[in-house]
């Protein structure tokens, strides 16, 4: 059902009822290492190439969310899933190995939010009773694409952002279980005039703030109603534009309340990092293995998941292009 | 529609909380690592013409030694750590186009010998060959007009 301008609240109150995160060694240096379920030691996984490795850690994702919630594959109806590959064949390629239906999606880092919003559309309107939502990044296989090669020694600045090596994997349910996506906020793309592909950050803040002023006006909620508002992932430059932007259109907000993914992920401090962390793997792991247990244990109780993306490609990026961006928002609530 | 400037509104956001890139210290350290690197070279040039090379030969040995050394750190994993440190200290001389051939040529080796590890070889490296050659081509003809008119 439609609220508002675009928010979409789902009466059913389809249930999220298991995440998993995998990451590698970066990520287990970081502060949220307790919460995540399994480690690669090796960037290549093993694998002959960081593409392969890519996908075997979504594999290993989605096979530890399906073993949380005690579930075979042949349980689950669609695999909605993202990456950050081209054509994403990360997500494609995972969906080999799954007899479901698969609906590739991409918003680059929002994809996260996107997958859930989507997943949580087809329960409540009963096309589908199992959904598993995943995404991926791995730092190698991004760098290639969108940058340079990995070994090429070029000096990045300082608000550049890390692409995490994660994968996050969550499966929604239409099942009545402890949380629940209560509504979401698809965005729409917003485009500040950022032409700097290194400051992706304050490139996605307006549209950060676009979804979470849309999503408060449509609910008429204010700010207060959250316990935590999750951002991901504007690192510290971007995280810093929102605040400022939040300030400026002088709404009320507790700033402490307002976290981002690509800064919980990793130490910025102690770790090569730049601004933080970046990548469709980032905001999906810290939801799926830190705050989902978090809202099961009932620490927190209602929570905003905005998932931010910068929807460029290196060609648009070397046609001198401004950066679209786009973040959507998810609440998830404790029933 | 695209932008061609940030937001009027916004840009001040953004100018202010977007880190600065220290370009003095980026500089200074350009200037050190860059001049050890050809500090470097020299030594490596007079100790091939005491072993009684000529110094044209010297030349290119020394560029080959310091090719080689590059090309050691890129495979090691070593070289993009200096090279965020040092910035253009390492990528202005011959160790920064070694790098970027190397670099590259590592990265696509998973796309097979041929259309991966050669054709992506001068990836990075082609720009410099190629604007490289046409402003040679452009100073020579200056030169050449210059002996003419003079």
């Amino acid at each position: 059902m439609k609220k508002g301008k675009r928010t979409w609240i789902f009466a059913n109150k389809p249930s999220l009822i298991s995440g998993a995160a995998v990451g590698a060694q970066m990520e287990k240096e970081g502060p949220m290492a307790p919460s995540f379920d399994y480690f690669f030691d090796d960037m290549r996984a093993g694998k002959l190439s960081f593409e392969m490795a890519e996908r075997a850690f979504l594999q290993k994702a989605c096979n530890i969310a399906l073993e949380k919630a005690a579930l075979q594959k042949e349980d689950i109806d669609c695999f909605l899933a993202g990456d950050l590959m081209n054509q994403i064949i990360s997500s494609s390629f995972t969906a080999r190995d799954l007899p479901c239906a698969y609906l590739g999606q991409f918003g680059a880092c929002s994809t996260s939010a996107q997958a859930l919003l989507v997943g949580a559309a087809l329960i409540d309107s009963g096309f589908a009773e199992k959904v598993l939502c995943a995404t991926v990044s791995h730092n190698a296989s991004a760098e290639k694409q969108f940058r340079f090669p990995n070994e090429y020694g070029i000096q990045k600045p300082p608000y550049s952002q890390f692409t995490v090596n994660a994968a996050g994997a969550g499966i929604l349910s239409s099942e009545k279980a402890s949380v629940c996506i209560t509504a979401a906020t698809p965005g729409r793309v917003i485009d500040i005039g950022i032409t700097d592909a290194f400051n992706l950050g304050a490139a996605m803040a307006p549209a950060a703030f676009d979804t979470i002023k849309t999503h408060l006006e449509d609910m008429a909620l204010n700010f207060g109603h959250y316990d935590l508002i999750i951002t991901g992932d504007l690192g510290r430059t971007g995280h810093e534009c929102l605040m400022d932007i939040l300030s400026d259109a002088k709404m009320e907000f507790d700033s402490k309340r307002i976290l981002d993914g690509g800064l919980l992920i990793y130490n910025t401090h102690t770790q090569n990092v730049f601004s933080g962390g970046s990548g469709c793997g980032c905001s999906a792991a810290v939801l799926f293995v830190h705050y989902l247990p978090l809202l099961q244990q009932k620490e927190i109780r209602r929570l905003l998941f905005v998932a931010t993306g910068a929807l460029m490609s290196p060609v648009s990026m070397q046609q001198g292009e401004s950066i679209p961006c786009i973040a959507h928002a998810v609440s998830l609530e404790v029933m | 529609m695209p932008k061609k400037q940030i937001n009027a509104s916004y840009a001040p956001v953004v100018d202010k909380r977007t880190a600065k890139i220290p370009v003095a210290k980026n500089c200074l350290k350009a200037f050190f690592i860059g001049g050890l690197i050809c500090m470097l070279g020299e030594i490596l040039k007079n100790f091939f013409i005491d072993l009684g090379m000529q110094e044209e030969t010297a030349v290119s040995s020394y560029l080959v030694v310091i090719i080689g050394i590059t090309a050691f750190f890129t495979a090691i994993g070593k070289y993009d750590n200096a090279g965020q440190f040092a910035g253009a200290g390492l990528a202005v001389p011959i160790s920064g186009f070694a790098n970027s051939v190397s670099s590259s040529m590592l990265e696509y080796r998973s796309e097979g010998f041929v259309l991966g590890m050669a054709a992506n070889a001068f990836k990075l490296a082609g720009c410099v060959i190629v604007w490289g050659s046409v402003s040679a081509f452009i100073l020579a003809c200056i030169d050449l007009i210059l002996e003419v008119v003079l």
